[in-house]
């Protein structure tokens, strides 16, 4: 397990470096100077040089990425073009919102998906399977974006049991916070959870079909009690994996839902930065995320290992 | 968020009182939601409106103040005199101003304001503004005096823009957080993408405002932006960016529309410099193969003053100059012709992000291609067009609305993006200059505008409009925009 462990530990951090130099060259390539940016059309040249000096983009871009990687080595994220606050500040404020609202997501997209995908699963070709079966495909097919703007009309014009967006803080308490975060979250996850119920249902009825279900049946267990000892445990790998795969979504990914309920999430502060050019925030988030997504793959491949011995050995 | 427990409160109970009781609370806040989110709050080292919408008049002030009209008026100077030159402007100071921090506002504070704007390291977006001051002096406390190295009859005017404000040196290290400034409002608390929230300032000079606490909030997905009106989460959307909606907003009852008008000249700039327009004919055939109410209508759904010139229709000295540049494609054609393109030619039309930009590209580019014109389109970010557009100056067409209030003076300057070089024209910009008689000035402003509008110099579209949403009680909003801001001095709810 330990020569796993470190053999997965060497290839996420090789994965980090090259991360950091190809996010670094990209961002560096856009064209756009984030001087100009600030300071608009009216701007004289020398205001432009000192304001270029004052942000430290006057050095090369070597240098610039060899500040950057060891500052952060160290913590320290450098601090925003515009906004002048440190960035891990601004990244720190970001994540209160964005990783509760992706962890918020992803525990209604799980409640969600398992029952339907079990009991699709256990019925299999039966009008509830075909039920559930018909209910994932529009969850896949209609976007979350869509389905955001119908929460809002619904539930905030209309019914006004929630703001059409926002978010209220979680100094007001933490269910005034999770609130005001709940229809976004319920966008986020409807669509993941109906990814999620297909994996499950059909890694479930892959495991049914097994030598072993049988055999379980054969020494004595009803259907029921080879299903939940059995079969679900074993039909956990491939959902593992999409789950892992889903919160990184939901944490990078969440920026278009960010937008619709004016969000002070991750996705919006890269959204912000990108377009006023806020170079340092852009290559520092992007780097978190990836950053995120790389331990998020890791955790993930030990709990295989966790859950299949036989993993172990075999890598 | 006292909203929405109030609103909760009220429905869980039902009771008509509550109800009654919680919009009587309601009256002294008011929460107004914009687009942008200002990158940080020194209105004077950045040139992002977002940051004058929030501070200007509400934290910082400066000598001369805009009013909702567009006047010029004392701000915290009270007076002043001019010397018969033109050159020398002493200001007498208003006495007993202070900070929010508790310092006194003096003479010491406005030239520190003044020289740090024209510094050598200067970081003031806008320090053309200010280049004819040769020195500021101290006569006394409350007496300054300004020294300019020609006269300028813009001076006064100059002077109220957000980027000439008056700061202070003591706070001015952490200003771009933490804004200290002479306003009727402090402020309070920023939530980084989110909200700033400002609180009236009981120790103000002038007239208390009837709002204690104005929050800002930055809502920039115009769907969002409907849904946060329509819920009523926000009391006030300064800019309203969905202009298709606005129809819905004028049929309810518990909302407002304010259409108004911008100082933003919306103009199909054209880079002069370029070929094929280089040649005044091809320039004014562009300029009669467009049709200015199509892409209003089109465009920004009927919001919009058609222009014929560089200036704003609401400005005394305007001249309507539409007809010079009327619709007619068959002249566009012969013109065309004329100049050797019978068979049209191609070129690129950059299109920046903003739906003026983006919607009334497509239609442009649709009515250049009736006269033979194939203009490639290509959106660009705003960064990207400040590098190539604006200062790589390439590009054949873009469209883009000029927002700075007077700012027909760009014509003067040959290396301004679009490369109008004449020498007449820049004469007459150096007389208006130091010309300080109102009517002559009026008369030259005039002039001007013909001038470029002979010279056809780049397509003239429309003058872009303010589109505000409020709450049916919400008085007192600016419906114009003289200069970016939102004066909640003057904002109250009727009873």
């Amino acid at each position: 397990m330990l020569r796993y462990t470190l053999k997965r530990l060497l290839s996420l951090l090789v994965s980090l470096a090259v991360a950091s130099v190809v996010i670094f060259a990209v961002i560096e390539v856009a064209p756009g100077d984030p001087a100009s940016f600030m300071l608009g059309v009216n701007a004289q040249e020398d205001t432009l040089a000192a304001l270029r000096a004052e942000l430290g983009l006057d050095v090369s871009k070597t240098q610039r990425y060899f500040n950057w990687i060891s500052g952060m080595l160290v913590g320290d994220f450098g601090t925003s073009y515009t906004y002048r606050t440190p960035v891990s500040q601004m990244i720190a404020d970001r994540l209160w919102v964005s990783l509760p609202l992706a962890l918020y997501a992803l525990t209604l997209s799980t409640l969600i998906a398992f029952p339907a995908g079990i009991y699709a699963a256990a019925r299999r070709g039966k009008p509830g399977d075909l039920t559930v079966m018909g209910a994932t495909q529009l969850g896949i097919a209609v976007p979350n974006f869509w389905f955001a703007m119908m929460l809002v009309l619904i539930f905030a014009i209309n019914l006004r049991w929630f703001n059409a967006g926002g978010f209220a803080g979680w100094d007001n308490g933490f269910w005034t916070g999770l609130h005001s975060l709940t229809l976004p979250a319920i966008a986020l996850a409807l669509p993941q959870a109906a990814i999620l119920a297909r994996v499950m249902r059909s890694s479930l009825l892959d495991i049914l079909a097994e030598d072993f279900m049988r055999t379980a049946r054969a020494k004595g267990l009803t259907r029921r009690q080879a299903l939940w000892r059995h079969g679900v445990r074993n039909a956990l790998i491939p959902v593992l994996t999409i789950i892992g795969l889903q919160f990184s979504f939901l944490l990078a990914g969440s920026i278009i839902i960010e937008q619709v309920f004016y969000l002070p999430g991750l996705g919006r502060l890269v959204f912000q930065a990108i377009s006023a050019r806020d170079l340092i925030v852009v290559e520092s988030v992007v780097m978190l995320l990836v950053f995120a997504v790389i331990t998020v793959n890791f955790l993930v491949d030990l709990a295989y290992a966790a859950v299949d011995p036989r993993l172990r050995s075999r890598t | 968020m006292t909203l929405y427990s109030v609103r909760t409160c009220a429905s869980a109970l039902a009771l008509g009182a509550t109800l009654l009781a919680s919009q009587a609370l309601a009256k002294s806040d008011i929460t107004i939601a914009m687009q942008l989110e200002p990158p940080h709050l020194d209105p004077t080292s950045a040139a992002a409106q977002a940051i004058d919408s929030v501070v200007y008049t509400n934290i910082f002030e400066g000598l001369t103040r805009f009013m909702g009209d567009g006047s010029v008026v004392p701000g915290l100077a009270e007076g002043w005199e001019i010397s018969d030159d033109g050159t020398v402007y002493t200001f007498t100071l208003r006495d007993g101003v202070t900070f929010h921090d508790g310092s006194t506002m003096d003479a010491e504070d406005v030239k520190f304001s003044l020289d740090r704007a024209t510094a050598e390291d200067s970081a003031n977006a806008q320090k053309a503004l200010f280049a004819g001051i040769e020195s500021v002096e101290v006569v006394d406390p409350l007496t300054v005096k300004i020294t300019l190295s020609e006269p300028n009859g813009n001076f006064l005017f100059n002077l109220a823009w957000g980027d000439a404000v008056i700061v202070a040196p003591e706070s001015i290290d952490d200003i771009k957080t933490n804004p200290v400034g002479t306003g009727a409002y402090t402020f309070g608390d920023w939530v980084q993408g989110d909200s700033i929230t400002l609180n009236r300032n009981p120790n103000y000079w002038g007239e208390q405002p009837a709002l204690e606490t104005a929050t800002f909030k930055f809502i920039s997905d115009p769907t969002a932006a409907f849904s946060a009106m329509m819920a009523e989460d926000v009391d006030v959307f300064d800019n309203f960016p969905a202009p298709e909606n606005l129809p819905q907003f004028e049929a309810d009852p518990r909302f407002q529309v304010l259409v108004g008008s911008t100082e933003g000249e919306t103009i199909l700039s054209t880079n002069n410099k370029q070929a094929p327009f280089d040649d005044i004919r091809v320039r004014q055939a562009l300029a009669h193969a467009i049709d200015r109410q199509a892409i209003i209508d089109g465009a920004m759904f009927g919001y919009g003053t058609p222009i014929g010139t560089h200036f704003a229709p609401h400005n005394p000295a305007y001249v309507d100059l539409t007809e010079n540049s009327a619709y007619d494609p068959e002249k566009a054609k012969a013109m065309l012709a004329e100049a050797g393109f019978a068979d049209g030619f191609e070129t690129t039309l950059h299109l920046p992000p903003p739906s003026y930009a983006r919607r009334g590209g497509e239609i442009i580019a649709a009515q250049l291609a009736e006269v033979g014109i194939k203009a490639e389109i290509i959106n660009v970010e705003w960064a990207q067009w400040l590098e190539s557009v604006f200062k790589g100056k390439e590009f054949g067409l873009t469209i883009v609305s000029h927002t700075e209030p007077m700012d027909i003076g760009i014509y003067a300057r040959p290396e301004y993006y679009f490369q109008y070089d004449s020498t007449d024209f820049q004469a007459l910009m150096d007389t208006l200059n130091s010309t300080t008689d109102p009517d002559e000035r009026t008369r030259l402003m005039g002039e001007a505008q013909r001038l470029i509008a002979d010279d056809y110099v780049n397509g003239y579209l429309f003058q872009l409009a303010k589109l505000g949403v409020a709450k049916a009680g919400v008085q007192g909003l600016w419906e114009n925009a003289p200069t970016a801001a939102i004066d909640l001095s003057a904002i109250s709810w009727s009873e």
